[in-house]
């Protein structure tokens, strides 16, 4: 069971390290983003101090950690999304399909591969730059850390849910470009990407905060920003946990249903 | 290991159909719902150990038959059975004891070299370690994969990774091999490696082989058996020779001449065309071209000569003609 599934993992871990340049490329991405965004927020907190509950260095801390978590949860795309739907549109499914694995476990283990490497190679060395140049407000609790891992795992695995179920709909849409392109749009302002959720009032903040995408950014970055203590933390790994549980089931159920249906293309 | 083929049938078939309901838009909102039917009620045994050729014109049904067989497709009536399992019940327990190879799709990992590629489909197959290790071995060794393990798949020419791909379906043992065109696109000498490796593990493994191809002299070198499918239909079963007979199919002999001659008269085969110093022949497709080959070199200034073996297409359509 583990054997296979083990070997994804690393492999997909492998792989993004193998592109050497494009993690640099994007490291300087991020942290420039980091900055103009950081910026941004010190003129808006100056004008609106604890905006949404946080301080000027809680609001800089969340910043940086946007742009850590940015590739680690694929916001802006690069995960497995493309290489499935290809090998859907093209008709190369036909032969995963006839393999004594799962779909879903198969690509889930690709993608927490991917994952982990993005947080190494993309997700420290923002963190870091944001680190030297801000007054960040940064946990010293080893616990705190801990909870935080825990709850980018459970995002990541919440991204997946969500980008699994948008690829799938190339076996019916065949052009999955549009349904890539608007999930990248929900998920760049409902994981708090643009502004933390917190910020936004009344019932377009409530129904924001209990959507899938805010256990990409949003959740985690609170728990690492110690705004969920004790319960209230495991309340909101469940909160992420219960997401990702529930995306698995519907990514299985369409998966299920795709495989029943499906016409392979060609071939 | 020996040969078992004629025991206990492997791969059963009975009253299999296919029908899918194609939409199709026939105005700006209006569309219309036709009812295809794949594959229309066919039925065949194949023993253990058998090499088959499954052949028939683009659209016949031959993909959607493979895939009912693999258990991605369900069939929309009838029964199927591989080594006893029902492909649409028990997919992944079936996946583990067949192997797949695709001429167009590869089943290796483009990014990986092959050996790790094998380390994948050894963990993913559970295959255990001594069985991987001898058949790792026996692939290696015949394929001359040796010098390619070590490569990346993206940068293997197709024949090379032709190669590689059966080998991939053939580390966890298994029961049943489906072969989708597995020498398209592939030179003159890597499709007689490929044929010969086939020929060669099926001897000696008894492995149960299931081949599709536009290609007849794939199936004249691997197949005593042959089946032809039309318009979802079986309309041939039975063996290659038979299939010549009742296709009646022609060869083609063309010979060039030193120069332009009257039609010559050739016992045996007829004169089908004369294009100055070239004339060409039809002759019987069960029959040798030696004794015409011979007849003409020693009347005629004979300079060059070629022949043009029967398109299976040709033979196939001649044959659901007559039958029909």
């Amino acid at each position: 069971m583990g054997g296979f599934y083990g070997a994804v993992v690393t492999r997909g871990f492998r792989r993004y390290a193998t592109y050497r340049s494009a993690t640099a490329a994007g490291v300087v991405t991020n942290s420039v983003f980091g900055l103009i965004i950081a910026y941004s927020y010190i003129a808006l907190w100056d004008q609106r101090p604890h905006l949404g509950g946080y301080s000027e260095p809680q609001a800089l801390t969340y910043v940086w950690v946007g742009q850590a978590m940015l590739a680690v949860m694929a916001l802006m795309g690069g995960g497995f999304e493309d290489e499935l739907m290809d090998r859907i549109r093209s008709g190369d499914i036909a032969v995963d399909l006839m393999r004594p694995a799962d779909l879903q476990t198969w690509w889930l283990s690709a993608d927490l591969g991917r994952a982990a490497f993005q947080l190494l190679g993309r997700g420290v060395a923002p963190m870091v730059c944001g680190a030297l140049l801000f007054d960040l407000a940064l946990p010293s609790a080893p616990g705190t850390w801990l909870l935080f891992l825990v709850s980018v795992a459970l995002g990541v695995v919440v991204s997946f849910g969500l980008r699994f179920l948008v690829a799938l709909s190339a076996f019916w849409l065949l052009d999955g470009v549009g349904a890539t392109q608007m999930a990248m749009l929900a998920g760049l302002f409902f994981s708090g990407m643009l502004l933390p959720l917190n910020v936004f009032p009344g019932g377009l903040g409530e129904v924001a905060r209990a959507l899938p995408w805010s256990a990409m950014l949003q959740v985690p970055a609170d728990v690492l920003l110690g705004r969920h203590r004790g319960t209230g933390a495991l309340a909101a790994l469940a909160f992420q946990a219960g997401w990702a549980v529930l995306l698995l089931a519907a990514g299985r159920q369409l998966q299920g249903v795709a495989a029943r249906r499906v016409v392979v293309q060609g071939g | 290991m020996s040969t078992t083929a004629g025991t206990a049938p492997v791969i059963e078939l009975d009253g299999v159909e296919k029908v899918f309901d194609v939409r199709r838009k026939t105005g700006t909102l209006r569309r219309t719902r036709t009812r295809v039917r794949a594959v229309d009620g066919i039925s065949f045994t194949v023993p253990r150990g058998e090499v088959v050729g499954y052949i028939g014109p683009n659209g016949a049904g031959k993909s959607t038959t493979v895939k009912m067989l693999t258990g991605i497709l369900n069939p929309s009536a009838g029964r199927i059975r591989i080594d006893g399992i029902d492909p649409t019940r028990e997919r992944t327990r079936l996946a583990r004891r067949i192997g797949v190879v695709f001429g167009q799709r590869t089943t290796l990992w483009w990014d990986l070299p092959l050996r790790d590629s094998y380390e994948l489909v050894r963990r993913m197959y559970r295959v255990p370690d001594a069985v991987y290790a001898r058949n790792l071995d026996t692939c290696v060794e015949l394929l001359d994969l040796g010098p390619l393990l070590e490569v990346p798949v993206r940068q293997l020419s197709l024949g090379q990774r032709m190669r590689g791909d059966i080998a991939a379906a053939l580390l966890h043992d298994p029961e049943v091999l489906y072969l989708d065109e597995p020498t398209i696109g592939l030179d003159v000498v890597s499709k007689s490696r490929v044929r010969d490796f086939l020929r060669g593990f099926n001897a000696e493994r008894g492995t149960t082989i299931l081949l599709t191809t536009h290609d007849l002299t794939d199936i004249e070198s691997l197949c005593r058996r042959v089946m032809v499918i039309d318009h979802g239909r079986l309309v041939y079963d039975g063996g290659l020779d038979g299939l010549h007979a009742s296709g009646e199919s022609e060869r083609t002999l063309i010979a060039d001449f030193a120069r332009e001659l009257p039609p010559i008269d050739l016992p045996g085969a007829r004169c089908v065309g004369v294009d100055g110093p070239r004339q060409s022949f039809a002759f019987p497709a069960g029959r040798s071209a030696a004794p015409l080959v011979a007849a003409l070199a020693a009347d005629h200034p004979l300079v060059d000569l070629s022949i043009r073996e029967p398109a299976i297409e040709d033979v196939i359509s001649r044959m659901y003609g007559a039958t029909s």
